[in-house]
C-alpha cells in the first residue's frame, strides 16, 4: 500500500539554509547540501527546498545547491520559489531536482502550469497554494447556501461558509482567487500535486489547518501536501487521519531537533497511519 | 561502463549519480556509438509518452534501443522507460510504444461517478513510497530461470520504492513480471525478458533499497 509522506522543508537564502538548523555532528549546519542528508539518512520521505533569495543574480546559486544534493541524496528533491520561466525549470530539473513547485507564476499567468505539465509531465510540477482563511457573509449569503447542502460540515456556528483565498509573495498579495476554486483549475491545468500552505497557521505551531486542507483534498484527484502550522507529532498525525492530507511538510520541528523523522513515524505508525519505516 | 540515453526527458543526472554512488561508471548520453559500445544501457524517462518516443525518434535513438536490445546487452528501463517497451500506451489516445513487450499501457481509473462529493480514496498520479511483492524468478513456460532473477538479490520482499505515475503496464505474458505493487489495483511494478529489466518505480530515487538495485544491474553488466 502507498504511504503517507513526510515531507522536512528548507528554507534557502543565497545557497544557504536560513534560520539556524541545530543539527549535532553537523559540518555544516548552514548547508543545505549537508542537511538534506541527514534527512536522507533518516528516511524523510522527500525534501523540498524553498528558494527565497531576493536578488536576481543570485538566483543561479540555487541550481549549485541542487546540483550537489543531487551527487549525495537519493530522494525526491522539490525546488520551489522564484520560477518564472520553462528555462527556469528546465534547469532545475537537468540539476538534478524531481518537482518544481510554481506559485506566484501559476496566478499571474495559469497558462504557464499548463505549458510547463505538457513539456515536463505533470509529475514534476507542484502548484504551491497559499491560503488564507475568509468569511462569506452578506451578498455572497445565496450562492452559500446552494453550496450549504454539499458541505455542511464547513459552516461556523454562525452560518457563514468558510472560504480561503489565494495569496502571493508569502502572503501579502490577496488574489481574490478560492483558493478551492483554485486547486481544482490547477489540477485540470496539469499540476500534478498541490503543495498547501495556511497562512494563518504558518509559523504559529498551532497545527495545519484541517479544514482548508480535507476541503481541498477532497476536492482534487491529485495528491496534495499540507503545510503550515506543525508543532508536534500529533498535528502531523490530524493533518493525515482529519485533513486528508497525502504527505505532511514540516520545518522547525525536525529542524530544531524537537523530533526526528524517525520518532514521527513511530508516533504515527502506532496511531495507525501507514507509513515507511 | 554504463549508457544512460539522453533525449531530453527528466532528472538523468540522479541516475548517473546513483550508480556512481554504488561504484559503476556511468554516462549521458544521446551518441549511439557510444551506446552501442557500452557494457549496459538505461532508457530512463517522465513525462509524456508520445513526447518521449517523439524524442527518441527525433534523435534517432529508436534504432539504437532495438540494436541494443537485440545484441543481448543488459538494459534497464525506467519508469516511461518500462511504458516505451510496451506495444501502445492510452495516454492522450492510442500510440503505438518500441512493442519489445507485448501489452498496454493503460492509466490508473478510480472514478466515482455517481457522486462528485465522494473521496477518491486513490489520488492519481500514484506518488510516493510503496512496496513491491516479488514473483517468482522461473518462467512457467520454458521451465528456465530468467537472466536477470538476481536483480532483487538483497533486496526483501515488500521493500519499498519512489514511485510517480499515472499509467501503468498490463503485460500479455505473466512469464515476464518481476513484482507486482498494490494501489486499488495490483499493477506490474517490474518486468524482464531476456536481457531486459524494466521498472516502474524510480531506484535513483529510492534511498537504500534503489541504490542496491542500481549496483546489482551494474554487476550484472560486467559479468
Amino acid at each position: 500500500m502507498l504511504t503517507r509522506r513526510i515531507i522536512p522543508c528548507l528554507d534557502v537564502k543565497d545557497g544557504r539554509v536560513v534560520k539556524g538548523v541545530k543539527f549535532l555532528n553537523l559540518r555544516d549546519a548552514g548547508d543545505p547540501v549537508d542537511v538534506a542528508e541527514i534527512y536522507d539518512r533518516e528516511g524523510a520521505d522527500e525534501i523540498t527546498f524553498l528558494d527565497i533569495t531576493a536578488s536576481h543574480e543570485n538566483r543561479n546559486i540555487i541550481i549549485d545547491v541542487v546540483y550537489r544534493t543531487a551527487e549525495r541524496v537519493f530522494m525526491p528533491l522539490t525546488v520551489g520559489g522564484g520560477i518564472r520561466t520553462l528555462d527556469d525549470i528546465r534547469n532545475l530539473l537537468k540539476a538534478g531536482a524531481d518537482k518544481v513547485s510554481v506559485n506566484t507564476a501559476a496566478v499571474k499567468d495559469p497558462e504557464f502550469v499548463k505549458r510547463a505539465s505538457e513539456r515536463f509531465g505533470s509529475q514534476c510540477i507542484v502548484v504551491a497554494i497559499d491560503a488564507k482563511k475568509i468569511q462569506k457573509t452578506g451578498d455572497r449569503r445565496q450562492k452559500a447556501e446552494k453550496k450549504e447542502n454539499l458541505n455542511s460540515e464547513l459552516r461556523t456556528p454562525n452560518s457563514e461558509l468558510l472560504r480561503w483565498e489565494v495569496f502571493t509573495h508569502g502572503g501579502r498579495n490577496p488574489t481574490g482567487l478560492d483558493a478551492v476554486e483554485w486547486s481544482q483549475r490547477m489540477e485540470e491545468y496539469g499540476a500534478g500535486e498541490i503543495l498547501l500552505t495556511s497562512m494563518d497557521r504558518d509559523g504559529t505551531k498551532e497545527g495545519y489547518d484541517i479544514e482548508l486542507t480535507k476541503n481541498i483534498s477532497e476536492t482534487v484527484g491529485i495528491p496534495v501536501i499540507a503545510s503550515g502550522g506543525a508543532g508536534n507529532l500529533q498535528h502531523l498525525y490530524e493533518g493525515f487521519m482529519e485533513g486528508k492530507a497525502d504527505a505532511v511538510l514540516a520545518a522547525s520541528i525536525f529542524h530544531y531537533r524537537e523530533y526526528t523523522i524517525k520518532e514521527a513515524k513511530e508516533f504515527l505508525r502506532g496511531k495507525g497511519v501507514n507509513v515507511r519505516l | 561502463m554504463i549508457a544512460i540515453i539522453d533525449y531530453g526527458m527528466g532528472n538523468l543526472r540522479s541516475v548517473q549519480k546513483g550508480f556512481e554512488r554504488v561504484g559503476h561508471e556511468a554516462v549521458v548520453t544521446n551518441n549511439p556509438q557510444e551506446i552501442l559500445s557500452a557494457d549496459g544501457v538505461v532508457l530512463p524517462g517522465v513525462g509524456a509518452f508520445k513526447d518521449c518516443m517523439r524524442n527518441l525518434e527525433n534523435g534517432r535513438l529508436i534504432d539504437t534501443v532495438y540494436k541494443v536490445i537485440e545484441n543481448g546487452k543488459p538494459f534497464l528501463g525506467i519508469c516511461l522507460g518500462l511504458q516505451l517497451l510496451f506495444t501502445e500506451s492510452e495516454e492522450f489516445g492510442i500510440h503505438k510504444g518500441l512493442d519489445i513487450v507485448k501489452g498496454r499501457v493503460v492509466k490508473f481509473s478510480f472514478n466515482t461517478p455517481n457522486s462528485e462529493l465522494q473521496t477518491p480514496n486513490f489520488k492519481v498520479p500514484h506518488m510516493g513510497w510503496n512496496s513491491i511483492k516479488k514473483s517468482g524468478q522461473w518462467s512457467v513456460v520454458s521451465g528456465q530461470k530468467n537472466q536477470f532473477s538476481s536483480i532483487y538479490e538483497g533486496i526483501p520482499d515488500n521493500s519499498f520504492f519512489y514511485f510517480v505515475h499515472s499509467y501503468y503496464v498490463i503485460p500479455e505474458d505473466d512469464d515476464v513480471i518481476a513484482s507486482t505493487t498494490d494501489y486499488g489495483v495490483e499493477f506490474v511494478s517490474s518486468i524482464y525478458k531476456d536481457n531486459i529489466f524494466a521498472c516502474q518505480f524510480h531506484p535513483e530515487k529510492s534511498q537504500e533499497a534503489g541504490l542496491k538495485l542500481l549496483k546489482n544491474f551494474g554487476d550484472f553488466c560486467k559479468c
